[in-house]
């Protein structure tokens, strides 16, 4: 868009025809401007997690579907129970919600005799948020009021922030975020892996609960570790599983102290029939939420997503036409002088007319 | 009496008999028929068939051997209370051979056993207690001169029914645990259950030591119904073990809530909650412990109830198998009624009324449309026509000129 | 060349039939966002989080906002590629765009769950310039501010205010430099908002080059509204229509149209989405109707006889209306589906109460359009002999 600068522009001498030549360049080039193709200079890679990310590993093949996570987590964030059974006894809700930001899903198929089993079988997979390593909600907040922690890789949400628009529902490709469309003064609501309690030395209620460490807490890059040594056992072999927190690999006991609870709290337990699949290693650029299971991924809920985020996508495709305002303002400049010489010459043709009249 | 009430029972002087016998009152005396018939899972009208049973037919004589054992499983039906367990045993039944409770000794106690296995022919009840060592031809446990095996044989060959209680007798239980000796394969003395040493089933009373209740309503039910009760493939009765100790718990609700008991004597285990992470093998035992208690102890104890996870001393494989700490395997994991889909309809698609609107909406103009296109067509023609006749016009002009 | 008829005001009753319908209908909006905004959003709409956005952003918003692009699709063609001719048709199309835009904007604060922060969006310390949404806000409100400086000589002129309205036409190029240039940026963003959406939206609609189809099809649309209004105004006014305009301005749309569909298929076939097209699925019956919708035009005024008749021109026009509507209710509504093509159960349709909100807004703009050419000089002076 380098219009202006050409070395035609002799605005007093030209034609008609080479005038409006330039003019109809000038106004192509804009159209064409705004839709640049995206892959050029302002191209942004998808993120990748940050070296200390914290996140969880679910394993699907350990969970037991008490949903003692789903409990601590409505306790943990202060959230009312959701009925929609009708007696209205016990906490019910049909997925995660305003309210509800962790729960225990479970696929049936069949007879549902087996465990893990994709056939006649049943098995449990947790909804939370996912922690992207490059989260769509993130990029389509318009006022950052999601934002993600550079150092943890925590998605957090203020909602002192946050205008209500929704953007992120609707960006979020795991239908994380949710709106409280029942309040008048309604926030989003979604799991931010109980950050809150960080500073007391908690960490995310669901894996201090978790009873057979079917939830594990710990740094996304341990937790790959541990999800990749699991997928390395035969399954039903006998092994050790962590449970709770996972200590980082070389941990201080200084460091440990950060954290409540007992350290170790492994036991022996029987290796799952998983499927040799980390998901959140890569997808969307990998997440920070790691998850194990047996049965294929797509089944039990969770979207087959491309290595490359959507994020990145529109970003690239927003920094390449306004990345530093100079593809706006120099089109801009080329609309300006086109104008005036037309809007000047029809104030003069009106001021004629006035003048006859 | 078959078909009576149990209440009408109750001035029938032969049940006046039968508490007095017990030293019971008639009210209690029907009750505890009642609970026996309840524990079993008898339906409505069975408690008067064992209020029948137990008040008028002969008392089953029963035999009981003790091999490798700690008299636990007696001491425990001695210690019964409700009533006085030492009361029935003797009167409920006739126990002609019991070296606990036998006062005699040595050879008079085994011509008894004799005895009353010759007059009992084929009608005896044979109680196990007890492992019975197998190894070097069953060397390391013997009385009377007989080794242990050669006594259960001997004694099972003309019994009615053989009992294994405890779970020493049921599987081998705490004796044939293999000992943490490096290259140890298995226990001792080669410890048996009965089943395995008789090569066929037998009713099995698991637990260390069992309950009371179990094995006296299995007798009840012997006495009454004249067979021993439904069991499951370990021989254990399904009235008494056929539910895990997880599923009644008094702490299930903390497991459900995620509330644990993380070490003895922490905020949470002071608080009562749930002792899985303790090691608690309430999720992989089968018993009713949570449901009748452990023993018979008396005001709501057990070991979950004083804060001791279950060390799932009724489950072969379990109980002194795992260590206490270990973790249990869930074995209920059931699918929930509670648990959502992983798809579930949600949100309000159109209604009648929703759509009625739209409709009209969309009608509206549409024929608002229709309409004004209709005009300015019709003006459009009006025009044309108008254009057609002055060109006409023209035409006949300049052809006219 | 009879370019500059100056526009006068229609004049006539401001109490009616249509400005009384107009009244109650505004009445039942009212009544339905005291409730929204007592209750919250749940109480009157079907909105939940599988479709997070409904008909208030969907069609109040975004193809409000697109159908409001006649005044910026006739200045481009006025100012920029000085087709001079058509300035008879700027002020009116101006007049709807700037009710378009400036509901939309209003129609936004309805669906904002937290309303009250909505200047955060202008606030340095919270704008999330990676967002697509705020630069759509952003230049949305620009260029709102930016259309009312443009309208704003015909205040003046209808207050007498010569001086002031002289020193503004003075610079008033200016604003119609970025008056043509924020439309372009926010109608091509409006379009890249779908795009961190990602695999959520059928490949018929999720495109790298959205943002151009987006902006073709907003100029497209701009020139369908103009024939759809000066159509309906000339009805309703019995008006003679400016066929000398509109059926060159026919030719032009078509040209764009052409443009636009080039884009459409070309994208489909490279990105090898249009297998998507033959599935039998609903997403797949409505890009037919939409591809028909943007097709139709084709039919109705391809040939230069067929131009001379109006109703034809105004069926094109609402055809092509109904093609962009079609474009983003299917792009975000019907296209969208959340958890990637896997049903996940969700379902969607605007309650009575959501759609009295829309038909509520779409009266307030009809009202204010009949209230302003009756009293301000919008429209162009009739000539003698259709005069009423």
């Amino acid at each position: 868009m380098k219009q202006p600068s050409h070395p035609h522009t002799e605005p007093e001498a030209g034609s008609q025809g080479r005038r409006n030549f330039l003019k109809r360049l000038l106004a192509g080039g804009a159209a064409a401007a705004a839709a640049v193709a995206p892959e050029v200079v302002c191209a942004r890679d998808t993120l990748q997690r940050p070296p200390e990310a914290l996140g969880l590993l679910y394993d699907a093949t350990l969970c037991v579907g008490c949903q003692a996570c789903v409990a601590a987590c409505k306790q943990a964030n202060a959230n009312p129970a959701e009925f929609t059974a009708v007696d209205k006894l016990w906490d019910t809700p049909l997925d995660t919600s305003g309210h509800t930001f962790n729960l225990i899903k479970m696929y049936r198929n069949g007879t549902m005799e087996n465990k893990d089993a994709e056939q006649n079988g049943f098995a449990f997979m947790k909804t939370s948020c996912m922690h992207c390593a490059d989260p769509s909600c993130v990029s389509a907040c318009p006022v950052s009021a999601m934002t993600k922690n550079p150092l943890t890789g925590i998605v957090g949400y203020d909602p002192d922030i946050c205008i209500g628009c929704r953007y992120c529902v609707a960006a979020c490709p795991f239908g994380i975020p949710k709106y409280q469309y029942d309040s008048p003064t309604g926030q989003i609501g979604k799991c931010e892996l109980c950050r809150h309690r960080h500073k007391d030395g908690h960490y995310s209620a669901c894996a201090e609960v978790c009873p057979t460490g079917a939830t594990l807490f710990g740094r996304s890059e341990d937790l790959l570790a541990e999800a990749k040594r699991r997928l390395a056992l035969k399954p039903g072999e006998w092994t050790t599983m962590p449970r709770g927190r996972l200590p980082a690999k070389g941990e201080t006991p200084e460091q440990a102290a950060q954290w409540k609870g007992p350290l170790n709290q492994d036991y022996q337990a029987q290796a799952g029939a998983y499927l040799q699949h980390v998901y959140g290693e890569k997808e969307y650029g990998g997440t920070q939420v790691l998850k194990l299971s047996a049965v294929n991924f797509q089944k039990v809920g969770m979207p087959d997503l491309p290595p490359k985020s959507s994020a990145a996508t529109s970003e690239t495709i927003q920094h390449t036409l306004y990345g530093g305002l100079i593809m706006p303002v120099a089109v801009l400049a080329g609309l300006t002088w086109v104008a005036r010489r037309n809007v000047v010459a029809e104030a003069g043709e009106e001021q004629d007319k006035q003048g006859e009249a | 009496m078959a078909k009576q009430d149990l209440i009408t029972l109750e001035s029938d002087d032969r049940i006046g008999a039968a508490a007095d016998r017990l030293s019971m009152d008639r009210r209690e005396f029907l009750q505890f028929c009642a609970a026996m018939a309840t524990t079993l899972g008898l339906p409505q009208g069975a408690d008067a068939a064992v209020a029948e049973a137990v008040a008028n037919k002969e008392r089953p004589s029963v035999i009981w051997l003790h091999f490798q054992e700690c008299t636990g499983c007696t001491e425990s039906m001695l210690r019964a209370e409700h009533p006085t367990l030492e009361k029935l045993i003797l009167d409920v039944i006739s126990l002609d051979y019991h070296e606990t409770l036998f006062a005699a000794a040595g050879h008079q106690v085994e011509e008894a056993r004799l005895a009353a296995m010759k007059r009992h022919k084929g009608k005896y009840l044979l109680v196990v207690e007890g492992a019975i060592p197998t190894r070097d031809g069953g060397v390391y446990c013997k009385i009377g001169g007989k080794t242990a095996i050669e006594l259960l044989k001997e004694c099972a060959a003309d019994a009615a029914a053989v009992i294994a209680i405890g779970s020493c007798a049921s599987w081998g239980g705490m004796p044939s645990t293999i000992p943490s000796i490096p290259g140890a394969t298995e226990s001792p003395t080669g410890s048996s259950g009965v089943a395995q040493v008789l090569g066929k089933p037998v009713v099995t009373i698991p637990g260390c030591p069992p309950n009371p209740y179990n094995f006296l309503s299995t007798v009840v039910h012997f006495l009454t119904f004249g067979k021993l009760p439904a069991v499951d493939e370990k021989g254990r009765p399904k009235f008494a073990y056929s539910r895990l100790i997880h599923e009644n718990c008094e702490r299930r609700a903390h497991f459900d809530a995620g509330r644990f008991a993380m070490e003895f004597g922490d905020d949470g285990h002071r608080k009562g909650y749930c002792l899985y992470k303790l090691g608690c093998k309430g999720p992989e035992t089968y018993a009713n412990c949570s449901v009748i208690m452990f023993g018979d102890a008396g005001a709501g104890t057990w070991p979950v109830a004083c804060g001791h996870p279950c060390i799932g001393c009724t489950e072969e494989g379990v109980g002194f198998a795992k260590p206490i700490h270990a973790m249990a395997k869930m074995k209920n994991i059931e699918p929930s009624v509670f648990l959502p889909r992983i798809v579930e309809e949600k949100g309000i698609g159109a209604t009648l009324g929703s759509a009625a609107v739209l409709a009209a909406v969309a009608g509206a103009a549409a024929g608002a449309g229709a309409m004004v296109a209709k005009n300015l067509g019709l003006s459009h023609q009006a025009a044309e026509l108008e254009r057609a006749k002055q060109e006409g016009k023209q035409a006949d002009e300049t052809t006219g000129a | 060349m009879s370019a500059h008829h100056p526009a006068v005001p229609v004049g006539g009753k401001l109490l009616n039939t249509a400005t009384a319908v107009c009244g109650v209908l505004i009445m039942a909006m009212l009544a339905v966002l005291l409730v929204r905004f007592i209750f919250g959003l749940g109480a009157v709409t079907n909105l939940n989080d599988g479709y997070p956005w409904g008909i208030w952003v969907i069609f109040d918003v975004i193809i409000g906002s697109a159908f409001a692009c006649g005044g910026f699709s006739v200045a481009m063609l006025v100012y920029i590629f000085n087709r001079g001719e058509y300035h008879p048709l700027v002020r009116p199309a101006l007049l709807a765009s700037l009710f378009g835009y400036t509901l939309a904007g209003v129609g936004v604060i309805f669906d904002l769950g937290r309303w009250w922060n909505f200047w955060h969006i202008f606030w340095p310390g919270y704008a999330n310039p990676n967002s697509v949404m705020f630069e759509v806000a952003v230049c949305i409100s620009a260029y709102i501010t930016v259309m009312w400086i443009e309208f704003s000589p015909v205040f003046l002129e209808k207050w007498g205010l010569t001086v002031q309205k002289k020193k503004l036409e003075k610079v008033l190029f200016f604003f119609i430099a970025l008056g043509t240039l924020l439309p372009m940026m926010h109608q091509s963003s409006l379009g890249t908002m779908l795009v961190v959406m990602g695999p959520q939206v059928n490949p018929l609609w999720q495109t790298p080059v959205v943002p151009l189809l987006y902006l073709l099809s907003a100029i497209t649309v701009g020139y369908g509204i103009v024939l759809f209004e000066s159509c309906v105004a000339s009805a309703a006014y019995r008006r003679e229509i400016e066929m000398h305009l509109l059926q060159p301005m026919a030719k032009i749309m078509l040209g764009v149209l052409g443009l636009f569909l080039a884009v459409r298929l070309g994208d489909l076939v490279v990105r090898g989405a249009l297998g998507h097209a033959f599935a039998a699925s609903l997403e797949a019956f409505f890009f037919w109707l939409e591809l028909f919708c943007f097709v139709l035009p084709y039919l109705l005024i391809g040939s230069a006889a067929a131009r001379r008749n109006p109703a034809r021109l105004f069926l094109a026009g609402i055809a092509l209306m109904c093609g962009a509507m079609l474009m983003r209710v299917n792009g975000f509504l019907i296209g969208y589906d959340t958890g990637l093509g896997v049903d996940h159960g969700w379902h969607y349709f605007p309650s009575i109460a959501e759609m009295l909100v829309t038909i509520g807004m779409f009266s307030v703009e009809v009202l204010a359009y009949i209230i302003i050419t009756r009293r301000f000089p919008v429209l162009p002076r009739e000539e003698a002999a259709a005069a009423h």
